[in-house]
């Protein structure tokens, strides 16, 4: 089934876009609603926590392309070194920027 | 590292607005962010209001983008749910690993916290509460912030995107990725927490590789979550 994207449908669309992501940043909530808070079950939520992020990471580190790679590399060096995340992130942006500016003036 | 019992869970004006201004800096990049993305739906043909009603509503940025590669005279609406069910899926174990604090909220303060929970606001809100800190005020006031900074940045794209002509070129599509890597260095580090990551990683790029788009998350952290239930921590909570 599709929706025409004039008049109402594009409202109707972004009205669905909605529904449907404000269903996944409360069915979390609601579906632990049901389950018993033990040991195991914490235990899993507090190791699924950091990894969320390494998963959301990970394609990204190794299959992006060099600037993507070399911002993440960047971001990851100033952090060990400052331990603030603000100068970590944009240092990041900028080797990101600057790697794919020299790389269009290569090519 | 779970002190759910105390009174983390607690928030007030003034935290709210604290975790507002701790987001702001932040929220300046997701500013320009946006306007990639309002200029970016301009030239995919959708309508000025539309594109603000989206990130208003909806306020989830990469589903957005991937919307755009669908959007035409018509759009599939079952590939749209998936799509965006899939990207959005990670909010599902966001809500799971706020639970043990959120469920001492009554719930209609705890569901509406969680409509602005985003991937930045949500790291800093689950670090806080980690380290003993009070994390709700975090949750809430960024997510305000990184929401109206969304929005205008939005805005700003449809009105003058022509200024950012290839976010990539400026590096603007590498802020997440950089904020969420700085979140991963700065937490908690032992063995115990790289052995989680390493299979989360490597479950994350089989997905990627081999299962269908955009699944890659959940499958990796889910990888991890079992990781840590067979690797117990030695010294129980701190």
């Amino acid at each position: 089934m599709s929706v025409e994207t004039t008049g109402l449908g594009a409202l109707i669309l972004v009205l669905v876009m909605a529904g449907v992501t404000l269903a996944t940043r409360w069915g979390g909530v609601y579906v632990m609603s049901f389950v018993p808070l033990g040991a195991r079950v914490r235990r899993f939520i507090s190791a699924m926590s950091g990894s969320v992020l390494v998963a959301l990471l990970a394609p990204l580190a190794l299959e992006g392309d060099l600037g993507a790679r070399l911002a993440l590399l960047a971001t990851a060096a100033v952090m060990l070194m400052v331990k603030k995340p603000l100068p970590a992130i944009a240092v990041g942006i900028l080797v990101a920027a600057l790697v794919r500016q020299l790389g269009n003036g290569a090519v | 590292m779970f002190e759910a019992d105390t009174n983390l869970h607690e928030f007030d004006r003034r935290m709210v607005w604290t975790g507002f201004r701790q987001l702001v800096p932040l929220a300046l990049f997701v500013t320009l962010f946006g306007a990639a993305f309002g200029l970016a739906a301009v030239q995919a043909g959708l309508d000025d209001s539309i594109i603000i009603a989206m990130s208003t509503l909806v306020f989830a940025g990469a589903s957005q983008f991937a919307t755009l590669e669908l959007w035409g005279p018509q759009v599939p609406l079952f590939t749209l749910v998936i799509t965006v069910f899939a990207i959005n899926a990670r909010h599902l174990l966001m809500g799971a690993t706020l639970y043990p604090w959120l469920r001492q909220l009554p719930p209609g303060k705890r569901y509406a916290v969680m409509l602005v929970a985003s991937d930045a606001n949500w790291a800093m809100s689950l670090q806080a509460f980690n380290r003993g800190k009070p994390g709700i005020g975090l949750l809430l006031g960024g997510g305000i912030a990184l929401w109206s900074f969304w929005v205008v940045g939005t805005w700003l794209g449809v009105q003058f995107g022509g200024a950012i002509q290839e976010p990539r070129q400026l590096g603007l599509d590498m802020v997440m990725g950089c904020f969420l890597l700085a979140m991963v260095v700065g937490g908690e580090k032992n063995l115990r927490t790289l052995a989680i990551w390493s299979v989360a990683a490597c479950a994350s790029l089989l997905a990627y590789r081999y299962l269908p788009e955009n699944t890659h998350v959940v499958v990796g952290a889910l990888a991890g979550g079992g990781a840590g239930l067979f690797w117990a921590e030695k010294t129980n909570e701190r």
